[in-house]
Formats: structure tokens, sequence, C-alpha cells
């Protein structure tokens, strides 16, 4: 009403309810962390050729994909949706990419990243379309494109496979360089991982995409373009998903029809464990990023120690139930400090 | 004229119904069949038809109730499969098959205990929680055969995959099991307290536990239901197969909830009828084997289509819906701008959700 109000505005004060879930949020991370550090020390203490340099750079090496494509999951999971599609994503733009050394010798490797790019693009604009623009829910979108694509994946691949001697040594040294003994993927995807946080933490969409996520109703009465939002966040899920089928082909270079199937709910579960909440509205890309790396260096831990790998699917399972348990007993608590504090400050 | 259209409208509205559109959709289907190849209607083709929808429609029952409720069960084809491994693991170990099969239910109603309690006694989303399951159990799944495969399981029900209910030549245990079973949770669903209160608390939770109803223990039993279920469907499934093996039922779960949700069942609960659910399994075992019948279609084709089905089984009814609700808007003449209008309906649209 007048300029000259004498009140200044309330310094948010240490106690504040902000600081509180702030706090919470940090202890979250640095839980993963912990548990991280806990499994790393028990299996070298056990084993101790797990913490050798070879090992370390191979475990960086494989999470850098899962990372990748958790950041895109992120970005959906956050508003509320979820895309079950990556796993099918991944496998289909694996072979696309990858078979362009066969149909195209000597292209360059740019313009293959770009066509497995362009190969999640075009998948995360059918997702988003059907799902912005058709109101279906993303459970049923992306399930159904999760078969679909797959079944185009198997319609394209026949009886074929990409096999390694088909793809340039400089195609498959991508996975394998390193700088400084950092493998370079692992750096690339950290960049991304990056940019991905400084977005979701600053721009004005990035902070639209958590009103979305923890109340739609509100979102939608505060003008935030809710469709234009969730299909933005499902065309960046697609894409790095593109792009993480074509560090698949660096990987494994042997590429058929079934590559990366069931990738998407190791994807979920690293997105899950990072601390992202799977009712939407919290979490961050380097929790993410971390949930990944915890689920890979588990799987390398298991494999060091001569535990069968047939146990990782059911742990990566198990670690989801967990996270999302822990999660919701850590929202109770918060919930019931909040209100005990309100009520306190008479706010 | 108009009180005369409106009338004419009325009578066709019943029409209109989505389940009147499954019929019509299945007749359709055995025409296309029929004109598609001779052998359509051949006993052996209806046969190995009803093998293959029988077991996804008998889950496809407890999927419904689920989704009725506002809830979602992913973890259906992984309890199927730690069933059916149990079942091979047993067996070589010689267990009685009468233990074997106890044990199985029992694991059935265990896994499904589990997502319930988490559900409902933890607060966490279904969706959430049986993706979680899903992984975990086929992950178990995996570790009680390995690699290998059982196959030597005793004549009766080893011939369960080739010969008839009874001596019908043309329908299998599968489909009888699932008719008898329709028809059961058929009456429950309309005719009993139990199962009108599925569609209370599908339509407001709230409500529905202001009215009295036990939303949590309804919900819960229905995840036990659906363990149980999924688990006796795995025994049907290897004993089908005569083989219990890696990977056995992978992604029945997409099948299922594509059945259910092409048999009318709102994603977002409190509609749905057991007659759709049983319309959409045969329209749906009938494309499928039409399309399988011409020479250019295989599984891998049909997986496309099936996605497909699913989304438009929720598109229709939402781009339907979002048309009656802009016709209204307009009839009301409440808004001339169209922009506004289509935002209005789409509110409106957003607002059932």
């Amino acid at each position: 009403m007048s300029a000259t109000t004498t009140e200044a505005p309330p310094t948010i004060a240490p106690e504040s309810p902000r600081r509180l879930v702030d706090l919470v949020l940090r202890a979250r991370t640095f839980g993963i962390l912990g548990v991280l550090l806990l499994f790393v020390l028990i299996t070298t203490a056990i084993q101790p050729r797990f913490l050798h340099a070879a090992n370390i750079q191979f475990i960086l090496a494989t999470t850098a994909l899962y990372a990748l494509v958790a950041v895109g999951e992120t970005f959906v999971v956050i508003t509320r949706n979820v895309d079950l599609s990556v796993g099918s994503v991944v496998g289909l733009s694996a072979y696309v990419s990858a078979n362009m050394f066969q149909a195209h010798h000597g292209i360059p490797i740019p313009v293959v990243f770009l066509v497995g790019l362009g190969v999640g693009v075009a998948c995360g604009l059918v997702t988003g379309i059907i799902t912005a623009v058709g109101r279906v829910p993303s459970l049923v979108v992306t399930l159904a494109m999760l078969y679909i694509i797959r079944g185009f994946d198997t319609i394209i691949v026949g009886s074929g496979q990409v096999v390694a001697n088909s793809l340039p040594n400089s195609f498959i040294n991508i996975f394998h360089a390193t700088i400084l003994g950092i493998p370079d993927v692992a750096i690339a995807v950290a960049v991304v991982v990056a940019i991905a946080a400084f977005y979701l933490r600053t721009y004005r969409s990035g902070r639209e995409l958590y009103a979305i996520g923890s109340d739609p109703d509100a979102a939608r009465l505060g003008g935030i373009p809710i469709a234009r939002r969730i299909f933005g966040a499902f065309v960046l899920s697609g894409a790095l998903a593109g792009l993480g089928g074509v560090l698949w082909a660096t990987q494994y270079n042997t590429i058929d029809a079934t590559a990366a199937t069931g990738l998407e709910l190791q994807i979920i579960a690293a997105v899950v464990v990072g601390g992202v909440a799977i009712f939407g509205g919290s979490g961050s890309v380097v929790g993410a990023a971390l949930g990944a790396l915890l689920l890979q260096t588990i799987n390398s831990a298991l494999n060091v120690l001569g535990v069968a790998s047939l146990w990782t699917e059911a742990i990566s399972g198990f670690l989801l139930l967990v996270a999302i348990t822990l999660d919701r007993g850590i929202q109770l608590r918060l919930a019931a400090a909040l209100r005990r504090r309100r009520v306190h400050l008479g706010a | 004229m108009a009180p005369e259209s409106r009338t004419l409208k009325e009578r066709l509205a019943p029409l209109m119904h989505w389940d009147t559109g499954l019929a019509v959709a299945l007749v359709a289907v055995a025409i296309f069949g029929s004109s598609v190849s001779s052998q359509f209607f051949s006993s052996y083709n209806i046969f190995t038809l009803c093998t293959n929808i029988g077991d996804l429609a008998i889950m496809a029952l407890p999927m419904t109730l689920i989704i009725i409720t506002g809830e979602i069960d992913l973890s259906v084809a992984s309890i199927l499969a730690v069933s059916a491994e149990t079942l091979g693991a047993l067996w070589t170990h010689h267990w009685p098959l009468a233990l074997i099969f106890v044990v199985c239910l029992a694991i059935g109603a265990l896994a499904g205990f589990i997502n319930g309690v988490l559900i409902t006694r933890v607060g966490l989303p279904s969706l959430a929680v049986t993706i979680g399951t899903l992984t975990l159990y086929r992950g178990l799944a995996n570790v009680i055969l390995g690699a290998s495969t059982v196959s030597n399981f005793p004549s009766p029900f080893n011939n369960l995959g080739v010969t008839g209910f009874l001596g019908i030549s043309w329908l299998s245990w599968s489909v009888a099991i699932f008719l008898v079973l329709a028809v059961i949770t058929g009456v429950v669903l309309r005719r009993t307290p139990f199962g009108r209160s599925l569609f209370a608390i599908g339509l407001s939770q709230e409500a529905a536990f202001h009215a009295g109803m036990r939303v949590k223990r309804t919900k819960l039993l229905l995840f036990v239901l659906s363990g149980v279920v999924a688990a006796a469907v795995g025994l049907l499934y290897a004993f089908e197969l005569s083989s219990a093996g890696e990977n056995i039922g992978i992604g029945f779960e997409l099948q299922v909830i594509t059945i259910v949700l092409l048999g009318g069942v709102s994603i977002f609960g409190g509609k749905g009828t057991i007659l759709g659910v049983a319309l959409a399994a045969f329209v749906y075992a009938g494309l499928r084997s039409a399309l399988l019948l011409t020479s250019s279609f295989n599984e891998n084709d049909f997986e496309v289509v099936s996605g497909g089905l699913l989304i438009l089984s929720v598109l229709i009814p939402n781009a339907a819906s979002f048309v009656q609700r802009a016709r209204a808007l307009m009839r009301r003449g409440q808004m001339r701008d169209r922009r506004k209008l289509l935002a209005l309906a789409d509110a409106e649209v957003l607002d059932r959700e």
C-alpha cells in the first residue's frame, strides 16, 4: 500500500520451515553417499581388488549411461509422471546408430551421435504429444510405448545384429578413453548433470516442473503451461535415452533386438534411490546420478564378491522399495515437524 | 424437428455404450478373421486362441477390481513367474503336487500381501510399489531356477495345453475357468455391497472412508487376491507350456492391462464392467489370431498393435469426453471465444482426473 512501510521483510530464521526442508534434502543426498561409502569399505575389506583403478574406471564408465538416462527420467518424474519407455528407446537408438557404420562406411562419429539423438527425440515427441495433448496418463502411454518401440526395433533388426568388428575402433574406444584416469564418458555425463541441475535450480521453466509435480491444480491456476512443460520433459527424456543408446553401442558393441531390455526398471530404481520423489515435485538430477552410481557400485561389488549376477535384478527392486519406504517415512516426519513449528510460531 | 431428433438420439444412446462398441468390434473381428482365412473358425484355431487368451483374461479379473479402486498392479507377470519357477524347482525335488500347489498359492498370497501392505499401510503409490516388486519378484524368479528349464510334469496336467475342456475340442481349460470366474466376479462386483464399495473407493477414497468403508482393508484384500490368482495362473501356464523356465510370462502385465482398459475400465478408477473386460479379451485374442493368420504379420508386429490398442483405449474416451464438454459449453452459449472454450473443456477433462 504505502512505500514507507517500516516493517522489514521477515528474514529467514535458522529454524524456519524452508531451512528444515533444505536440510533434510541435503541429508538425503549425504545418506546415499554414506551408503555408497559403506559398500565400498565393506567390499574392499573382503576383496581389495575392488579398489583397483581399472575397476573404478569401469564403474564410472558404466554409470555414465545410467546417469545420463536417469537425468531425463528425473525431469519426467519431477512432474509427477513416469517414463517406462527409456529401455526400448536406448535399444532402438543403439541399433540404429551402430548400424550406421554398416550402412555408410566411414560415417563421422558425431553424425552417429546425432542419429541416436534424433531417434530418441522422435520417440520422446510421440510420447510427449500423447501424454500432454491426449491427456492419457503417462503410465499407460509409456507402458504402451515400451512395447511399441521394442516391436519396431525387432522389426527393423529382423534376424540381423550389429557385431563388434563392423564398428570402427575410434567408436569403441569412446567407452574406454580416459582423461587423467577418469573415463571421458563419465566427464561428459557429469557436465550434462551439472547443466541439468543448474537449469532445474535457476530457470523459471525448471522451477515450474517442480510446481507441476507438487500440485498440478495449483500449477494450472497459477498459469503454468502444464502441457508444454510435460511435453518438454518427455522430449528431453527421449533425447537423453537416444544418446544413451549410442553409449550403449560403444560399451557392448554387439547389438541385437533385445539390447537394453528392462533397463527402464534400473533407471527408475536409480532415480528413486537417488531421492527423487515418485509423487513428483521433489528431487535433483545430482541425486539421481548418485543413485545410478550406487546401483552400479553394488553391481560391481556383487561381481567382485562372486555373488551370481542373477541377484542383481532382485536387489535393485528391493532397493527401490526400501528407498520409497524410507522417503515416505521422512516425508511424514517432515510434515509433522513443519506442522508443529507452524503451530509454535503461530504462523 | 428438434425434439424428434433428440428422442432418436436418446434411443441411440445405449448403442454409444462402450460394451456395445466392443460387441460390434467382436463381430467385426470375427468377420475379418474368417475373411482372412478359412482356418480362423477351425476348432484348432479357436482352441489355440483360447489357450492364448484364457490365462491373461483370468489375471484381468483381479486387475479390473484393482483398477476400479484407482490402483494398479504391475507385478502380476513376475508373481506368475515366481509361482511357475517354484513349481519347477519343487517338482524336480520330487515334492507331491498337492503340496506344491499349496506352496505356490501361498507364495502368491504373500507377494500380493507385501504389495498391499506397502500400498495401504505404508501409504506408497501402487505404481511405484509394483514397479519395485515387478523387478524384485522377477529377480527372485530368475534365482529360483537359474537358466534351467523343468518340463517333466505328470500327464493329466501336462495335457492342459493340448486337450480341450471336458472333451470340447475348441474350448481350453483356461477359458472355461475364466468364464466361471468372470460370472462370479461380475456378480460380486454388481450385486454385493463389497463390489459396490470398490466403485465408491475408486470415485473418492475419502468419501468412501467417511461412509464407513474399510478402504485400506479392501485394497489389501484385492492385492492379495491378485497375487493368488497370478500364482494360480503361473501353475496353469507352466502346465500348458509343459515347461517352466527363464523369462516365463515376461511382459504379460502389459497385455492384462491392455485387456482391462480396452474393456472400458477407467484408468482413473470408479468405472468398469466385467462384461466389457470379457468382451475385450476376446476382441484382443481374435484380432491377434486373425492378424497372425495373415502371412505378413508376426508376434513382434502384434506387440506394436497391442501397445497402440492400449493407448487408444484411454485416448478415445478422453477425446469423447472432451468433445462432449466442449459441445455442452457451446450449447450453453457461455463461450464464444474458441480458444477459451477449448481451454475450459480441457480444464473440465482435467478435473475429472
